[in-house]
């Protein structure tokens, strides 16, 4: 069961990620937003590669 | 485009830099030397095989007498940023005789701990021992598992089997996940798998050693449920008379779950004692967390406080060094094995060869490790 609950963690972790990704890089104008997705996505990019 | 392909590139580096580090932290090895004493190695995953392949698995050094009598086991690194548990269990590895008896002892108890750091406190990622042949380098771990091992953390931690409300960091906690269960989270078949090599290798005392802040009051003592409490306060007073150290006896409390001077008592036959030795470099209001700090135990700020009798010990210009915080643990671990054998000496445990307070303040904890470029290879195990 936890084991379950883990991989589903990493699934949202990865979704979400996309979702950051994909804001950052519709964002046209404000690169101030740009960078702030990219910033968010840093642990989420830890956790999915395994480092933190 | 352009600024985004910029972004991304600085993105890259940002994440590649510390990725790096923590990505070596995680895989560093310890070599520690089984000593001339130590008669077997196994693994904890021998206890429960669900361990096995995972971070939380981890080395047990088998110290056998020729002789048979009690059974005592060691666990170090129970919050593995508390290391003088650890070095105390290595000086006991790497030169413990046993004549008497069977120590078995656990240097890295929460091993994916000590494969994690807590870089929000600034935390060192490793810090060096002074030996006689140069510099051994350990890893500096956190008090609890890492998240890359058990994840996610529950909003609250509910004990099991007591269904107490804790802490969700405690979740990771290897000291709060005590008695355990087989098919729990890891941290909770970490712990069932050490009550099963309690239960199954009839274990009589269990020594869990620790390291505490010097503002929290439970410090500089053994922590003993009922069973173990006439036994420690022997050690304590004992200690206090003929070693010039204080360490008062705290009693267990019944209703805080989850912790091995607790469950362990219990939930086995054996008596626990968990062993506290005051670590300064865990205080919040002290200046940087260096590895000098780690050390030293010496900090302006904390010197400060005591002057305005804030702290729980007694604290001045030399700090609390880890040669002292050592040498307690082994003085205080021996005179536990040594005032049992002497109640129950047909279950007594003898060991020699491990030195006291006094022997590794003056020679430092270093003295006792030895190099393990001039040891045999099949004598080291990489932790």
């Amino acid at each position: 069961m936890a084991k379950f609950i883990m991989i589903t963690y990493y699934l949202l972790t990865a979704f979400i990620a996309t979702l950051f990704f994909w804001n950052f890089w519709q964002e046209k104008k404000k690169i101030d937003r740009q960078i702030l997705y990219l910033l968010v996505l840093i642990p989420l990019l830890l956790r999915l590669l395994r480092i933190k | 485009m352009r600024t985004k392909i910029i972004l991304l590139i600085c993105l890259v580096f940002i994440l590649i830099w510390p990725a790096i580090q923590l990505y070596q932290h995680r895989h560093f090895q310890i070599p520690i030397v089984a000593g001339p004493g130590v008669t077997r190695v196994t693994k904890l995953s021998h206890y429960l095989p669900a361990l096995k392949g995972t971070m939380a698995d981890t080395w047990i050094f088998w110290l056998e007498g020729q002789e048979s009598g009690g059974k005592a086991l060691i666990l170090g690194n129970s919050h593995a940023n508390e290391p003088e548990g650890m070095l105390a269990a290595l000086v006991v590895i790497e030169n413990g005789l046993v004549e008497r008896g069977t120590l078995l002892v656990i240097p890295q108890f929460n091993h994916s701990a000590s494969r994690a750091t807590r870089p929000g406190d600034g935390y060192p990622l490793y810090f060096n021992i002074d030996t006689k042949w140069g510099k051994k380098k350990f890893r500096m771990g956190n008090r609890e598992a890492s998240p890359l091992d058990q994840w996610p953390d529950p909003d609250v931690y509910l004990h099991y089997p007591d269904k107490q409300l804790l802490s969700f960091l405690d979740a990771r906690n290897v000291n709060r996940t005590w008695p355990g269960r087989p098919k729990g989270l890891l941290m909770e078949q970490v712990t069932y798998a050490a009550m099963e090599l309690i239960r199954q290798e009839k274990v009589d005392l269990v020594i869990d050693i620790h390291g505490a802040e010097t503002m929290f009051p439970v410090t500089n003592c053994i922590v003993a449920p009922e069973k173990s409490a006439k036994l420690a306060t022997m050690v304590s007073l004992t200690v206090k008379a003929t070693e010039k150290f204080d360490n008062h006896v705290e009693p267990s409390p019944p209703k805080f779950r989850g912790l091995s001077h607790r469950e362990i008592g219990d939930y086995s036959d054996a008596m626990p004692f968990l062993l506290e030795a005051p670590i300064p470099f865990l205080d919040q209001p002290t200046g940087p967390k260096t590895e000098k700090f780690l050390l030293d135990g010496k900090d302006p700020f904390l010197l400060r406080l005591s002057r305005k009798n804030k702290l729980f010990v007694p604290y001045d210009e030399t700090g609390w060094p880890i040669d002292k915080r050592v040498g307690q643990h082994l003085s205080v671990t021996l005179e536990i094995l040594r005032q049992y054998s002497r109640r129950t000496p047909e279950r007594s445990i003898i060991i020699h060869n491990v030195p006291r307070y006094a022997e590794v303040v003056e020679k430092g904890v270093g003295y006792y490790f030895q190099d393990p470029s001039q040891v045999r290879r099949d004598r080291i195990y990489l932790n």
